[in-house]
């Protein structure tokens, strides 16, 4: 995630302003979350909002839509002359339920298996090792295709097909970062305190391994949303309402690209800037929190 | 849990009996710790000094059953007069903490950077002494001002990385003292902090000893350390036992070579400027094919070939509790000797081309 260069000037720009800008968040972080707030906001309470609904056609008599933005259609329509600000919105509680329950997914499971391999080391350590390697060794899109074709393509299969691939990524950093918690010596100075083994992992290593893996969350959340519009393309998406995969695609022909750009593009700047302000966040957030060692 | 025994002032409160640990590794058995009998009474401290590699942290890690699973440990140790080197890490963990605790070499590194410094010490008290939570903050609060710092209400809402390095130490001193345990572990708890900390925690060390009548090992590389710190101190070498004698008697009357070694190896305030560091040249001992004979014969100046051929046994000196392992001690015929060669060539202790 961070290149030892970066870190590094980072590092000496700190030591040069003095802790105390260590401590800021800095305004790109700001813009970025303002964003994600309208985001996620629009789209938690989208149905008690003013938004038309997603699945009408807003033909005008006489008109061939696709319809351009205007006043009505802020966003435009698309060919059936639905309103793509609505779909839009609509397709963004889709996709980011899939990123969210995804990563959810694979923070609870990845992590836990993470921790106990990094912690206990020996066969756990062997076991759920190689039960990673597996799934990330096993190509992630033909699973994906091999589950959504196999059930029905319901918001709760893809989220959890999604879920299932970021478990062993998320594993592998959990257990790299326990690894090298585990040897600092506050853990050992907690067992020499009489700590029993499940009091080390709750209160001395989770809270240290939550601060990567929570900056990684973001990350992964942004992965889980493309991987979203991915599989939009491949006709294996949610089947039903429209997402942020399906929404592009409809105005991805080559036709409609010349003709009427609008359908593919807006979704794709909404996305584009969400996947950015995700992962801008993540990174701000963890070097905000990265005080231990520049901070000596 | 309290052991069924108070052991009082001046009883032994810990004794090892030829203690050896051993680990299995893919180049062989490793001796790490080879032997070792010793014998710590309650409110004394001990000096465990020796190199890098010569054992004295796998030995205190021995007797606090911290070490990995690949060791294997013969012998005895005996705590409060139960042996508890068999002890299972559930046995143990009655012993950590209220019984037994260490304090770490990095202070930087042993407190967890994330919870509040009066949490640290308040969750111990409340595991070992099921304190409530306003007694064990109390209780903390006394413990932070036992060990000297400043505005101590307000640390108790920092975080470590708050605290400078000395600070920091004095914090992991108080949350090992916190449940009154009878045996402290200083593993180099001063070679991170610069000089003028350091005689400030030993002291502080020293001070919490003769308050709370516990016993202190203090694990160290610097004789100087525990010269003014300990009341019995035993220096190891390729994880044996080479010297060990009252603190007085030893400094009064090196028999080691080795000792004597490390002794010419700090460096003094009346030295002359630019005067080179003396050092002892060579490695410690490989602990996989230790050489025949004694240990620290191939790096000993006054070796003869007997010592290469015939480990010493540990022999008392006319003091009884004064023993060492060399054939050839400071002051032994044979010793003077080969100092006056040594001297006629103009050797100086720093000097090595004039021996190798």
């Amino acid at each position: 995630m961070s290149d030892g260069t970066i870190h590094s000037a980072e590092t000496a720009q700190a030591n040069a302003d003095g802790a105390a800008s260590k401590r800021r968040l800095g305004i790109g972080f700001w813009i970025a979350a303002v964003w994600l707030f309208i985001v996620f906001s629009a789209a938690l309470f989208a149905p008690w909002l003013p938004f038309k609904n997603p699945d009408n056609n807003f033909i005008v008599s006489g008109e061939r839509p696709p319809y351009a933005p205007s006043t009505t259609h802020l966003f435009g329509t698309d060919q059936d002359a639905r309103d793509l600000l609505a779909r839009t919105v609509f397709g963004a509680r889709v996709s980011l339920t899939v990123g969210l329950v995804a990563i959810g997914m694979g923070m609870l499971f990845g992590g836990f298996m993470g921790i106990m391999a990094g912690y206990f080391r020996g066969w756990w350590d062997r076991v759920i090792s190689f039960v990673f390697i597996i799934f990330l060794s096993f190509p992630a899109l033909v699973l994906a295709i091999l589950i959504t074709a196999l059930l029905e393509r319901s918001l709760r299969t893809i989220s959890i097909t999604l879920g299932i691939l970021s478990i062993a990524p998320v594993g592998r950093i959990a257990r790299a970062t326990t690894i090298s918690f585990a040897d600092r010596e506050f853990v050992l100075a907690a067992r020499t305190l009489g700590a029993k083994n499940g009091r080390i992992i709750v209160r001395e290593l989770l809270p240290n391994v939550l601060i990567p893996m929570s900056a990684l969350a973001l990350l992964g959340m942004a992965v889980a949303v493309v991987a979203e519009g991915g599989l939009a393309f491949l006709g294996l998406s949610v089947e039903k309402g429209p997402t942020w995969g399906k929404v592009i695609l409809t105005g991805a022909g080559s036709r409609d690209l010349q003709k009427a750009p609008w359908i593919a593009i807006i979704p794709i700047i909404v996305l584009f800037l969400t996947v950015l302000a995700l992962n801008f966040a993540g990174d701000r957030i963890r070097s905000y929190f990265d005080v231990r060692e520049t901070a000596l | 849990m309290q052991t069924d025994r108070r052991i009082e002032s001046g009883e032994p409160l810990l004794e090892l009996i030829d203690l050896k640990t051993h680990f299995k590794t893919e180049r062989g058995l490793v001796r790490a710790v080879d032997g070792v009998t010793l014998s710590l009474k309650r409110g004394e401290s001990l000096g465990v000094v020796g190199e890098s590699g010569s054992g004295k942290t796998v030995l205190a890690r021995s007797i606090m059953g911290l070490l990995p699973s690949t060791a294997v440990k013969h012998g005895s140790v005996k705590f409060a007069g139960q042996d508890i080197l068999g002890f299972s890490a559930k046995q143990m963990r009655h012993l950590w903490g209220a019984e037994m605790s260490m304090v770490f070499q990095n202070p930087l590194n042993s407190l967890n950077p994330l919870m509040k410094i009066g949490k640290q010490i308040t969750e111990p008290l409340k595991l070992h002494l099921g304190m409530d939570k306003a007694t064990a903050t109390a209780t903390a609060l006394q413990l932070l001002r036992d060990v000297r710092i400043p505005e101590p209400e307000r640390r108790l809402n920092q975080l470590p990385h708050e605290l400078s390095g000395g600070m920091r130490q004095r914090v992991m001193i108080a949350i090992a003292l916190a449940c009154g345990p009878t045996l402290l572990f200083a593993d180099e708890p001063t070679t991170a902090l610069d000089v003028t900390v350091q005689a400030q925690i030993l002291d502080l060390i020293g001070e919490q000893r003769r308050d709370r009548n516990m016993s202190v090992i203090l694990v160290t590389h610097d004789l100087g350390v525990v010269a003014g710190h300990t009341d019995q101190i035993a220096v190891m070498y390729g994880g044996k036992l080479v010297e060990h004698a009252p603190t007085k008697t030893l400094f009064a009357n090196m028999k080691m070579p080795y000792t004597k070694s490390l002794m010419r190896s700090i460096p003094k305030l009346s030295d002359p400027s630019h005067t080179r560091l003396a050092t002892i040249h060579g490695r410690p001992p490989d602990l996989v094919n230790p050489p025949l004979g004694c240990n620290f014969a191939p790096r000993c100046m006054y070796a003869l070939p007997k010592c290469h051929v015939e480990e010493p046994p540990l022999t008392p000196t006319t003091d009884p509790k004064h023993v060492y392992a060399c054939w050839y001690p400071v002051g032994s015929p044979e010793f003077e000797k080969r100092d006056a060669e040594l001297q006629a060539t103009g050797y100086k202790p720093e000097d090595f081309s004039a021996v190798s």
